[in-house]
């Protein structure tokens, strides 16, 4: 059936502010979905409270609604909008479903004429309610694990003595897992099960057999209204079961399914999809197989909807799954439509991969002190990377030079751990390293048999892992001068980096790079075209590799390369990698918004991210996407293949500013703020000299390289102090020290975690207000976008605190300083494009706490609420396309817009809640008040100290 | 364990381009065939095996081949079919339990010459773009002229006749003698789960050599009768086609599938033609034009039947398309019981959308 001409006007659910479970991914969904309807000229009214978001931008829908998810507010908005005609609720996560399903109860749909499509109201109660899902899956023959639903303890109890240890306990109605727990004894049992209980919102929880170490698989699919299934993506958990599936290490396609085993999951797929109801978009399904001689198939669940999987499969396939599910919700027909990568095709296919993906979660254990750091059935991952090869192998190597935690890749970086007992225990309780572990296990000689038994990860990818370290052996016993072409392509192939290689060989990266050079062993970048190259693809999303030659008739020999450069004048965006507390969706707001500013200035736009949540890595997004590591290797080779004008660091958060150094090094422009500016910034006693110079105040400060240093300070500087590294993000490893024995231990610890760092120490201001101010700077004029004061006192992080736009309570005076200090600032730094700077106020006295010439985190917030394309604005200004005169700024906003942060604390039960200078919220939210007399906003203020430390 | 250093290996094109490899095993040797691509992710051995897939030199081009073995009931005949094996990254170490062998054991024990570490996606677009030639695989890296004139000599695939080459020599039976139904089923390539599909419907199956005459399938006293799938180009296929003109013309319940689909349609005097680069994957959407729904398929030909002369056919109706090319993918004698599709509804490998031709045919046979 052709689109239903009857929707003209839907309502879109975001899915509300990040937390773990429930991040980045749905705004890239939301954004796809936003896009496909505008598309068939459908006008999209979006109802979001993450202001951080790129959905909520004021172009992506006709009315974007920054509103609290509650019913109150669907009712708002319907009143206000009669025309529309539907809600699409899949493109929200289950915040979004669990809203459409309270809505639908109370009758709002029924009472403003609005259809509910995309999904049905059935299926998603059928899919939460895990007896029902039961009864259903054993009418249609499909197996399950033995499972029963407990809604009191005793219920539990009993269910209990009847399956025996270990066992699942899983709350009905929750997120990413919370409540979920395995119980491996019986000690356990009670406090787990009273914990499940309480959290789930019906007071129920299901209890299964744990089906430890059985092989687990996600299914993506697609139906339309004539009931065409088509499977986009399979996806292989390395991590079998037991692990959440969000925080397991998971590779596509399949890596160990014959196809007997895969047909007849495809079949179970697809009868369940349909069993659930008959609606038309996307679904996920998860999957146990027996690693036996049986190779038993069992469901674990089905979501009706998009999903962090999807979000996945999108970027591993090339297929959008949002988008086109949008499209089947509106009525279009799967055979109508046209595959949007080859865009001769059609979208009636399954995509078929000639490269591996793997995705590895990101994981912020550092934040959450006293967390239980083991994976297990609740996820814990705050983001995740994914890594393309031309093998698992490869793929899985550029996933872990995309995490940023410090490492090269597996092996060979001089960080392996060699403690025997720890590695067993490592294997054992998996946690953030595990991946890392695997292949020290098998360096230190522990036989892969035994690996396999303790992780049950499947031989498969154990012997691969084999293979990479026989290979590095071999490597070492070369020299940079006779190691030979082959085996240094097949290093590259196998992804290790230049600097693993030099490590391996004892020599220093540059010498590995100028032997690559010199043996002419170059990266070239293949596409991702859902096809296997049997169709010429349209769509310019690549990744590197390294390939064998071929040889034409006329006999060149080369390593193809698919990447064509244009003779276009280039911008490249760094992106900001994974997600984590501190860096999140807020830079991909802007990296996206530093594209789309780019491409109206004239350039051809490139990105640069390994992040697959994210809209900056959809291919709609710039003129070219490369879905590589933001890791210097990789982004000098695509530099160099594409020599663009410049490089922009400023909106890819630390990830993209810490490169800046090197990019300044090797002669490439760095567009917009000077490297010598930023680095000017980051460094404290020039940065001082520069405050002193301009007559502005800071708290006295002093840096340290070690713990004696540090004390000396403390003579100088009063306490309590706040100590903290540089070149940090997010407040990591900051604290306030009121002693010098805290002092000391601190210094310890810090520099054990971050050798070699400079420390900074402040006086700490106690009792100071703490407000920032964000700017664009063209090296002239300074305009500033927007002032925020925090609602709570000085001492908790920026990203942690309640903030109004625009203060609530400082006087003119107060504000006079800050303008003037920013715009001093601004100017002396030579800063051209954003700076963010931090203030504590104290007895009406402004002082400087930091300056970051750079986006931050409150600038997609400030552009939110007054409705006004900073980012853009900003980038124009950094490409020097534009000055800062040339905007006509016209900030709306009626009282205060309240930026309000969000945690996930309730999946780290043991940690302390306690707020501080260490950032640990997850996302944000908007709220808009018309006076400070509102209720929120006083309830907010009286509770402003109430999670303060010290 | 060690780190295993392998030989080098190429594959030299018929217009003279070079792709660089390694030998599989390290294995020395030379193969010869018409170089395709099946874009399948998994099943791969019952692709290896699959008559359809005789003299063709296969490149797989899912990133790894051999990840989970082989197994001995995996296949879709006796023997490896397939002329040779270009892949990207082969798994000498397997992962199943129910599996038998590694797949090198497996294409050994058929001494089957496989090359890999390939840029198989670069030989993919190539083709793509150059279509379908023929291509020799080799160890004899330094041989290149050798093996250039070695290849010219090699036919071309187009009218080539393949089916002689892997049909059965003599007759024999599949299934329960005692069931309902009775099928005679023409053997030009036929693949096992075809047989293991009409048996599971109740039928006793008995398959034909290539070259055997009508009167040979009637003395079983069939209730059915089915044209099998094969390689090469079905036009040099008279004998099959005669078989196939005289079913017709008794309005006898006749099912054809890929070769067989093709013989069908030059038996109603329709012509086929090789086409630029074929359809080899499981990922192949097709649409019923019956019931306006898709199908995910399994497709495996070179050669397909011609649009226009089937839609001017006054017998003929197409039944399905294939939706990125438009392509025939099935047809039906509008007032005989015969029909017939261009694709594997038998899969083995790929999805199983398309099981209900084989009921479809079995209605028919209730029906005739």
């Amino acid at each position: 059936m052709p689109k239903n001409s009857k929707l003209k006007s839907i309502l879109i659910i975001g899915s509300g502010p990040i937390v773990i479970g429930q991040a980045c991914e749905f705004d890239y969904s939301g954004t796809q979905a936003l896009r496909s309807l505008r598309e068939d000229g459908i006008e999209t009214i979006l109802i979001n409270s993450n202001p951080a978001t790129i959905m909520t931008d004021p172009s992506m829908a006709d009315h974007v609604y920054l509103l609290p998810l509650t019913t109150k507010s669907i009712v708002k908005i319907l009143k206000e909008h009669p025309q529309i005609d539907a809600v699409l609720p899949t493109m929200g996560g289950q915040t979004a479903l669990n809203l459409c399903i309270e809505a639908d109860e109370k009758g709002i749909w029924k009472d403003f004429d609005v259809e509910i499509i995309g999904v049905d109201i059935d299926a998603i109660n059928i899919t939460e309610d895990r007896e029902q899902f039961r009864e259903l899956m054993e009418k249609i023959g499909v197996k399950m694990a033995p499972q029963a639903t407990a809604t009191s303890y005793l219920e539990g109890k009993t269910i209990a003595q009847e399956f025996g240890f270990p066992l699942c306990i899983r709350s009905s109605f929750t997120l990413g897992g919370a409540g979920a727990a395995i119980v491996y004894e019986e000690k356990d049992f009670d406090e787990l099960l009273t914990r499940g209980l309480e959290i789930s919102p019906i007071h129920e929880v299901m209890i299964d057999k744990a089906m430890m170490g059985w092989k687990e698989y996600e299914l993506e699919l697609l139906r339309d209204a004539n009931d065409n299934v088509v499977i986009i993506c399979s996806i292989e958990n390395m991590d079998p079961m037991g692990i959440h599936t969000g925080d397991s290490i998971t590779v596509a396609p399949a890596m160990t399914l014959s196809d007997r085993t895969f047909q007849k999951m495809r079949d179970m797929a697809i009868l369940m999809m349909r069993s659930i109801g008959d609606f038309a978009g996307g679904c996920n399904v998860q999957f146990a197989v027996s690693p036996d001689d049986q190779e038993d198939i069992i469901a674990i669940e089905i979501n009706p909807r998009v999903s962090r999987s999807s979000a996945l499969a999108s970027k591993a396939t090339g297929y959008p799954i949002a988008k086109i599910a949008a499209k089947l919700a509106i009525g279009y027909n799967l055979d109508e439509l046209q595959n949007q990568i080859t865009k001769s095709t059609s979208a009636l296919f399954e995509p078929t991969l000639d490269y591996v993906i793997v995705k590895i979660p990101r994981w912020n254990f550092d934040k959450f002190e006293g967390s239980d750091r083991t994976l297990g059935l609740q996820m814990k991952s705050v983001g995740e990377v994914m890594g393309i090869g031309r093998s698992f192998q490869e793929a899985l190597h550029k996933a872990t030079q995309s995490l940023e935690i410090k490492r090269n890749g597996l092996g060979a970086d001089g960080k392996e751990n060699k403690n025997y007992d720890q590695i067993l225990e490592k294997l054992q309780y998996a946690s953030w390293d595990r991946v890392f572990t695997i292949y020290d296990a098998i360096a230190m000689g522990i036989p892969l048999s035994r690996i396999h038994e303790i992780t049950k990860i499947d031989m498969w990818f154990l012997k691969q892992y084999e293979e990479l370290f026989l290979l590095q052996k071999e490597i070492s016993t070369y020299t940079i001068d006779n190691l030979n072409k082959e085996l240094l392509l097949e290093a590259k192939q196998k992804g290790y980096g230049d600097r693993q290689i030099a490590h391996m060989l004892g020599c220093l990266e540059s010498q590995v790079y100028n032997k690559r050079e010199e043996l002419g062993i170059n990266r070239v970048y293949k596409l991702v075209d859902t096809c296997a190259a049997e169709f010429k693809a349209k769509t310019p999303y690549y990744y590197s590799t390294f390939e064998s030659d071929m040889e034409t008739t006329d006999g060149k020999r080369y390593a193809d390369n698919e990447s064509v450069v244009s003779d276009k004048k280039k911008i490249i965006v760094l992106g900001s990698g994974p997600n984590r507390i501190g860096q999140g969706i807020e830079f991909d707001y802007c990296c996206v918004h530093g594209v789309l500013a780019a491409s109206e200035a004239g350039y051809e736009t490139i990105m640069i991210n390994c992040n697959p949540e994210t809209v900056s890595t959809d291919f709609d997004t710039a003129d070219k996407l490369y879905f590589e590591p933001v890791f210097w290797e990789h982004i000098y080779d695509i530099i160099k293949h594409e020599k663009p004008e410049g490089v922009i660091v400023q909106l890819g958060g630390q990830t993209a500013l810490k490169l800046a150094e090197k990019l300044d090094r090797y002669g490439i422009k760095i567009i917009g703020t000077s490297y010598k500016a930023l680095d000017l910034a980051e460094d404290r006693g020039s940065f001082s000299t520069l405050l002193k110079e301009n007559n502005i105040p800071y708290p006295e400060f002093d840096t340290a390289e070690s713990a004696e240093e540090a004390l000396k300070v403390a003579d100088k500087l009063d306490f309590p102090i706040l100590v903290r590294p540089s070149y940090v993000l997010g407040g990591q490893g900051m604290k306030i020290v009121i002693n010098k024995q805290e002092l000391e231990k601190h210094v310890v610890d810090l520099l054990r975690s971050i050798p070699n760092n400079k420390l900074l120490l402040d006086h700490y201001l106690d009792g100071a207000i703490e407000a920032e101010a964000d700017a664009i700077c063209d090296g002239e004029d300074v305009y500033i976008i927007g002032i925020m004061e925090h609602i709570e006192p000085c001492g908790i992080h920026s990203g942690d605190s309640n903030a109004t736009l625009p203060p609530f309570n400082l006087g003119d005076l107060v504000m006079q300083q800050i303008k003037d200090h920013t715009k001093k600032i601004a100017l002396a730094l030579n800063t051209v494009g954003l700076i963010n700077i931090q203030f504590a106020i104290k007895d009406d006295k402004v002082y400087i706490i930091e300056a970051n010439p750079r986006a931050s985190r409150t600038v997609p917030f400030i552009a939110k609420a007054y409705g006004e394309p900073y980012v853009n604005y900003a980038t124009k200004v950094m490409l020097g396309d534009k000055k800062v005169k040339d905007f006509n700024f016209n900030p709306q906003l009626e009282g205060y817009a309240i930026k309000q942060p969000v945690f996930s604390f309730n999946k780290f039960p043991n940690v302390n809640k306690k707020l501080g200078p260490e950032m640990k919220s997850t996302g944000e939210s908007i709220l808009f008040i018309d006076s400070l007399k509102d209720d929120e906003f006083y309830d907010l203020y009286s509770r402003r100290t109430m999670y303060l430390s010290k | 364990m060690k780190y295993q250093k392998r030989q080098k290996a190429i594959i030299l094109l018929a217009d003279g381009t070079i792709f660089h490899g390694k030998a599989v095993g390290n294995k020395q040797g030379t193969a010869f065939g018409e170089v395709c691509f099946n874009t399948g992710m998994t099943g791969y051995q019952e692709i290896f095996t699959d008559p359809s897939y005789y003299g063709q030199l296969m490149v797989a081009t899912n990133a790894h081949i051999g990840n989970y073995g082989t197994n001995s009931e995996e296949v879709e005949s006796d023997s490896i079919k397939i002329a040779g094996l270009i892949v990207k990254n082969f798994s000498y170490e397997y992962s199943r339990d129910i599996a038998d062998s590694s797949l090198e054991d497996f294409l050994d024990k058929n001494n089957l010459l496989a090359i890999s570490d390939v840029d198989t996606r670069a030989l993919v677009s190539y083709i793509r773009d150059h279509g379908a030639m023929n291509a020799v695989i080799s160890t004899e890296v330094d041989n290149i002229e050798g093996l250039k004139k070695q290849l010219a000599e090699v036919p071309k695939m187009e009218g080539l006749e393949l089916a002689s080459k892997v049909s059965t020599k003599e007759p024999y039976y599949v299934g329960d003698e005692n069931a309902t139904y009775k099928i005679a089923a023409l053997d030009i390539g036929i693949k096992k789960n075809i047989l293991r599909n009409l048996a599971k419907r109740d039928a006793y199956i008995k398959v034909f050599p290539y070259n055997s005459k009508f009167e040979d399938l009637e003395a079983f006293n069939p209730d059915g009768y089915f044209l099998s799938n094969g390689p090469g180009d079905p036009e040099p296929l008279v004998e099959a086609q005669a078989v196939a003109k005289e079913i017709i013309k008794r309005n006898l319940p006749l099912f054809g599938i890929c070769l067989g689909h093709q013989v069908i349609a030059l038996a109603n005097g329709v012509s086929t033609y090789k086409m630029y680069n074929g359809h080899r994957g499981i990922n192949h959407p097709v649409k019923n034009l019956k019931t306006g729904k898709g199908e995910i398929t399994s497709q495996n030909h070179g050669f397909a039947v011609n649009r226009e002369e089937a839609e001017a056919h006054p017998d003929l109706e197409i039944t399905h398309v294939h939706l990125n090319d438009n392509t025939v993918a099935g047809i039906k004698m509008k007032d005989k019981n015969c029909f017939s599709v261009q694709y594997h509804p038998e899969a083995s490998p790929g999805p199983h959308d398309s099981d209900y031709l084989f009921d479809q045919f079995i209605e028919n046979i209730k029906n005739k």
